[in-house]
């Protein structure tokens, strides 16, 4: 009994001391001379137009990646193909390797005397952009609707797809009347999770976009700059943000994850 | 439609699942093919549907070759061992499934599945999702999907290998009686004798991704084409170079010429029939069956003394 809750109270103390009170601080340093300052900090248009980013290039990768992780997971589960598992294996890179490499790597491969450097001298601008942004964040964020649709496309097996397809069904039509109802909680969850990726990250997006102040700059990279620039409410009103989108990311896991146990 | 497999050989890697196969089904039988697992008899069906290229062969519906047409086009109506229902759909929906993507008027989907389900006596729970439903009613519920296209033949995959044994008798009399009524040419896979027997007209006995034989129940079970077939369709003893079944085993409590010397191990009533364990004097296991009377009448009980003699046997060439 007293062992029970000693884990317990551990297991609390843990998270409360690594997790909560650091991102409670935060909110409590954030309105600590009101609303007004933090509002006025979020609202000016430096702020404004890293949020604006932030939420772009997000609404640009998440869709791309759903689409790739769900076709990725169906080849990984439903085909047999030379290279399959090592393809399997490289999915995960994104996972392992440190974010800052991967902005390193899309830096030598579209900058100058990169492989790709070609965009740019036909004036397509790659790096310091939009682009490379948004490449760095697709590249951070690809694995997580791939390793969530994986195990679950295992699960359900082939069965209900061929018997729809000798009912008559063509492959799209399968796809879309029998695989992806039941796959789509896994999706929406590996959604959630790639959208908390895209919106956070940092290490790769603060490569590849240069960090030119009020053009590539993220929200997380906004924070960052304000925090250097001894603006503390600025980067903390901003850090409030990304906490509350984090937040909401955390409701969406718990609204889609029982369903799919269910 | 008749189904016609010509030459049909597949194989999964190494494993040679079929090799050389050749069947002929009539039109609007019921046909098994039988076999342990492992001898190509998923296999055989799944080419039929088209759910396997074969490596060779042909497959012919009627008279068409179907061999390259996916299994979409081939009017087939497939069950499958679990049921393979859609989870997320209601009853009524799993059968309009097929009608649907034909596309078919809105009040014609709905008149066929009401019929269906009455066929498959369903008609309270087309409502229902089939995670509330019990395995015969979900088979049952598949079995009906799978006719609501109007197949021109229907394969079941070991239908009722995953229900109980008491649901799968009924399910057995049941498809027996609905096959009267809709004369589908229809495949069964099952590796269970007493299931094919009990169901088929004509059974396919396979073995190695082989036919060893193809014959009524009654010819398997009276003329077995070799010893795979006589010891897969019923249980057999087998004395020096014969086979003989438990009930060609004639028991007596005198010796003559013919008979042989064993003592009864173990009496297993089951009713009507009464089966016998004996142990030889050179220590080899026979099994006997007799009819309840007969049982009696040498009062058959542990440690007696018998005397046996083969009334029938069958010895086999090879």
């Amino acid at each position: 009994m007293i062992a029970k809750w000693a884990l317990r109270l551990g297991a609390l103390g843990y998270l409360a001391f690594l997790l909560l009170v650091p991102v409670g601080l935060v909110f409590y340093r954030t309105f600590e001379h009101g609303f007004h300052p933090a509002w006025a900090a979020v609202t000016n248009p430096q702020a404004l137009h890293a949020l604006w980013l932030t939420l772009l290039i997000a609404a640009i990768a998440v869709p791309l990646n759903t689409l790739f992780g769900v076709t990725l997971a169906i080849a990984l589960v439903r085909h047999r193909f030379p290279g399959r598992g090592l393809v399997n294996a490289i999915v995960d890179l994104p996972l392992a390797l440190s974010p800052v490499v991967v902005g390193l790597s899309l830096y030598l491969l579209y900058g100058t005397g990169g492989w790709l450097s070609g965009f740019a001298d036909h004036g397509i601008k790659i790096l310091f952009a939009l682009p490379g942004m948004v490449l760095a964040t697709i590249f951070v964020s690809l694995p997580f609707v791939v390793r969530e649709v994986v195990p679950v496309l295992r699960e359900i097996g082939t069965d209900q797809e061929q018997a729809a397809e000798t009912l008559g069904a063509a492959p799209f039509t399968v796809f879309r009347r029998i695989t992806l109802p039941a796959i789509r909680w896994a999706v929406c969850y590996g959604v959630v999770l790639t959208t908390a990726r895209a919106i956070g990250e940092f290490g790769a997006v603060s490569i590849v976009s240069g960090r030119i102040e009020g053009k590539t700059e993220t929200l997380p990279l906004y924070v960052q700059s304000q925090f250097e620039g001894f603006n503390t409410t600025g980067a903390f009103a901003a850090s409030v943000i990304l906490a509350l989108i984090a937040a909401s990311t955390v409701v969406a896991m718990r609204f889609f994850r029982p369903k799919e146990e269910a | 439609m008749g189904i016609t497999v010509v030459d049909v050989t597949k194989r999964f890697g190494d494993f040679v699942a079929l090799e050389d196969v050749s069947v002929a089904i009539p039109e609007g039988s019921l046909t098994a093919l039988l076999g342990p697992s492992g001898s190509g008899k998923s296999t055989l069906l799944r080419v039929i549907a088209g759910l396997e290229d074969p490596d060779r062969g042909q497959v012919l519906l009627g008279d068409a070759d179907v061999t390259h047409r996916p299994a979409r086009a081939r009017g087939v109506g497939m069950v499958f061992q679990h049921y393979a229902a859609f989870k997320h759909m209601t009853v009524s929906e799993n059968v309009a499934f097929g009608l649907k993507v034909r596309k078919r008027p809105r009040a014609e989907i709905a008149g066929r599945v009401h019929e269906l389900l009455e066929l498959v006596q369903l008609e309270g729970l087309a409502k229902r999702y089939p995670a509330q439903l019990s395995g015969g009613q979900r088979q049952r519920m598949a079995l009906a999907r799978a006719l609501a296209v109007d197949p021109e033949v229907l394969l079941l995959d070991e239908p009722f290998g995953a229900l109980d044994a008491r649901v799968r008798k009924e399910l057995r009399a049941w498809l027996r009686r609905l096959h009267d009524e809709v004369h589908v040419t229809t495949i069964i896979v099952t590796h269970d004798q007493e299931e094919a027997m009990e169901v088929a007209g004509q059974i396919v006995v396979l073995n190695r991704g082989r036919v060893e034989q193809v014959g009524t129940p009654r010819e398997l079970y009276e003329s077995p084409a070799n010893e795979f077939v006589m010891s897969f369709v019923g249980p057999v003893n087998r004395i020096g170079d014969s086979f003989v079944r438990p009930r060609d085993l004639t028991l007596r409590l005198e010796p003559d010429a013919d008979t042989r010397e064993a003592m009864v191990e173990r009496v297993v009533h089951l009713g009507f029939e009464v089966r016998v364990e004996l142990v030889r004097e050179d220590g080899q296991h026979l099994l006997a069956q007799l009819t309840q009377e007969e049982a009696e009448a040498l009062e058959l009980e542990r440690g007696l003394i018998v005397y046996v003699r083969p009334s029938r046997e069958t010895v086999f060439t090879s």
